[in-house]
């Protein structure tokens, strides 16, 4: 596969702004400034950004809290997001849902999340069937995490996407840990994508961590369900490099494995290859890692500067009129 | 056995024969009614599909959708694996993409497999994000079909808690079909119990087209009275009426207030009972605690105490499983004889 100029400058761009916003909410949190959890991707930038730029402005993803990524090149901003954050009424949800948490809009074909992972993943399947049922040629791509993966909901969804040859690809990330509990007590297998064959359908094992790998495999399974071919699941293999949420030290895991991930960082990795690609250089860093900042900063400002919500708005919008 | 022999045995069954009044209303039975509704929503609205488990060819355990799968098609009346927390799911989906299901419940005690669906994704979403979850959860609802602690339950307080969900439950065929309507229409996610015990015995006159709208959030005085209210909803509607016919034998005026929607509760309705006749009786088939009942009571008590000339009552099913003997089933059922004794002993505060 082809990996055009341009593209790679973008997935550069927003894996180096996603893993900067981190650091910033990181900053922010310390500072007292952010209410609520703070959830760190470090490490998940290239499943996010790698995936959601293999779809079309007309499919729809349901990403997770990790995926920040995938919110970014879809088309949600930064200073959205930020104002999720802090709780404003600029935000997706105006103030009423929490972090990463309902930061769906849907006239972006971005489907939010809940708590009750993966809840989304059904809701992503109906998008799907509706997608068959109307003989639109668009695809749903929902993500979702090792420690979902033992949850009942999956295999009805997953069931349910096969039966219905609907075109959904599943994404799951397996990042080794579901807060402090260890893939090893979540399965007996080695790699979730073994139960694909279960539901009849094609599963693939990427690096999740090699950017390259991620997008070549999502754009094939892409074209694959584009094409009427049903639905099929992605696993990539990756690390969770922080905490489950800001306040978890992570004392549980052994050092000696974040030292090992450390090495696969996947933005080194990209920025590696960009260079040996003759596409980066030092300037040119110079020059994206500024324009990371200020379009960083700009976010930051906006959502400083937002109304908070109304409580004379307290009890509106519970039903839609 | 199946629970089509169940139905048979203990339902008569639907008469083929359609009589239609001179003012174009039609007598259906409550089942045909739903039905009714079903078929002229799908034939006008191009987005409204169905889905469920056995639905399709084979018409659905009750046979609610008969004819539907012949009528429309695979694509809109569609036979599910048994997954209800995904088909509310994948209805919540369809409904962000511009369609409008509906889901059949088989039984309501199966909608708990589907809870979350409901509850905390769907329910929720209008709130939390702005974006409306059109769609409509059919549960066939309670007793009296000796179907057991697992086939006869009357869930419909769970939802009536969780905000961001409607609930109606109507007891008539027009009210069945009127409502059916208006959930199927209505923007926001709407459960709709249906009581499997008046499928086949009530019947009534039913409004044809646009006719007969019953809009959700409005109660419907069944009878109207001076000396005592009954607040009641849903199959002991019947049973209600038929204790108010023979207490007017006795030159009792009994007012029977018909809820129809359990929530967004008419409170307006409820308040106006309560001034006209100063004592409420509340009547559930549902279990007693934490049901549709305490919130009627609270509110009565908050907000009209001056009116009542005595305390509120609530009669319902007491707080176990439905049973399955028919000696028990039937002592657990608001019945017409339960609610005479409990109206005499209120009218003689």
């Amino acid at each position: 596969m082809e990996f055009s100029p341009q593209l790679l400058e973008r997935a550069h761009y927003w894996m180096r702004f996603t893993r900067a916003f981190d650091d910033r909410l990181s900053a922010l949190f310390k500072q007292g400034k952010l209410v609520g959890g703070l959830f760190s991707q470090i490490g998940h930038e290239a499943i996010s950004v790698g995936a959601a730029l293999a779809l079309d402005d007309d499919d729809v993803i349901a990403p997770l809290h990790r995926d920040v990524g995938a919110y970014f090149v879809r088309g949600m901003t930064p200073a959205r997001v930020m104002s999720q954050y802090l709780g404003r009424e600029t935000g997706p949800s105006r103030g009423r849902d929490v972090n990463m948490h309902g930061c769906g809009d849907l006239s972006l074909n971005i489907v939010g999340f809940i708590s009750h992972l993966p809840q989304t993943l059904p809701v992503a399947v109906g998008i799907a069937h509706a997608f068959k049922l109307k003989r639109e040629p668009r695809v749903a791509m929902n993500f979702f995490g090792d420690g979902a993966s033992s949850e009942g909901l999956v295999h009805e969804a997953m069931n349910w996407a096969s039966v219905f040859r609907v075109p959904m690809i599943f994404i799951v990330e397996n990042n080794r840990y579901a807060y402090s509990t260890p893939t090893a007590r979540q399965m007996r297998v080695e790699n979730i994508v073994d139960r694909a064959a279960g539901y009849g359908m094609p599963g693939v094992v990427v690096d999740g961590n090699d950017f390259f790998e991620v997008h070549e495999t999502t754009v094939q399974v892409v074209e694959h369900a584009r094409k009427g071919e049903g639905p099929v699941l992605i696993e990539c293999k990756t690390m969770r490099m922080r905490g489950h949420a800001i306040h978890d030290n992570m004392s549980y895991v052994p050092k000696e494995l974040l030292a090992e991930w450390e090495q696969r960082d996947p933005i080194a990795r990209l920025e590696l290859r960009l260079r040996e690609m003759g596409l980066l250089d030092d300037a040119k860093q110079t020059e994206l890692m500024a324009r990371v900042v200020r379009d960083l900063d700009a976010a930051q400002a906006f959502a400083e500067n937002a109304p908070f919500p109304d409580p004379a708005q307290l009890t509106q919008g519970i039903y839609a009129v | 056995m199946t629970w089509d022999s169940i139905i048979q045995r203990d339902a008569p069954a639907a008469p083929s024969r359609v009589t239609v009044s001179p003012d174009g209303t039609r007598e259906l039975t409550y089942l045909e009614a739903i039905k009714d509704a079903l078929q002229y929503e799908m034939r006008h609205d191009p987005r409204v599909l169905m889905m469920g488990e056995d639905v399709g060819v084979f018409g659905g355990a009750f046979k609610v959708t008969q004819g539907l799968f012949e009528e429309f098609g695979e694509d809109r009346v569609i036979d599910t694996p048994m997954s209800e927390l995904c088909m509310v799911g994948a209805a919540t989906g369809m409904a962000f993409m511009g369609l409008r299901p509906i889901v059949e419940m088989q039984f309501a005690d199966f909608i708990s497999t589907g809870f979350d669906s409901i509850v905390q994704y769907a329910a929720t979403n209008h709130y939390r994000t702005g974006s409306p979850v059109p769609w409509v959860i059919r549960a066939p609802n309670g007793g009296g079909l000796r179907g057991g602690p697992f086939h006869s339950q009357n869930p419909e307080a769970w939802f009536v808690h969780a905000p961001g969900l409607k609930v109606v439950t109507p007891a008539t065929p027009a009210d069945a079909r009127g409502l059916l309507l208006s959930a199927i229409r209505d923007p926001n996610p709407v459960i709709y119990f249906e009581y499997k015990s008046l499928y086949r015995s009530v019947r009534g006159f039913v409004p044809d087209g646009e006719a007969g709208l019953v809009p959700i959030g409005r109660a419907n005085v069944a009878r109207a009275g001076a000396d005592l209210s009954i607040i009641t909803y849903g199959a002991p509607l019947h049973e209600a009426l038929k204790a108010a016919d023979e207490l007017a034998s006795e030159n009792v005026s009994v007012e029977v207030l018909d809820l129809r929607t359990v929530k967004p509760l008419d409170v307006d309705a409820i308040y106006a009972t309560t001034r006209k006749t100063s004592k409420v009786l509340i009547v559930h088939e549902a279990n007693l605690t934490g049901g549709v009942g305490a919130e009627v009571a609270a509110l009565i008590s908050q907000h009209a105490f001056e009116h009542l000339d005595a305390p509120l009552v609530r009669l319902a099913a007491p707080d176990i499983p439905p049973p399955y003997a028919p000696v028990l089933e039937d002592a657990s059922r608001p019945n017409k004889q339960k609610i005479l004794d409990a109206a005499k002993k209120l009218l003689s505060f």
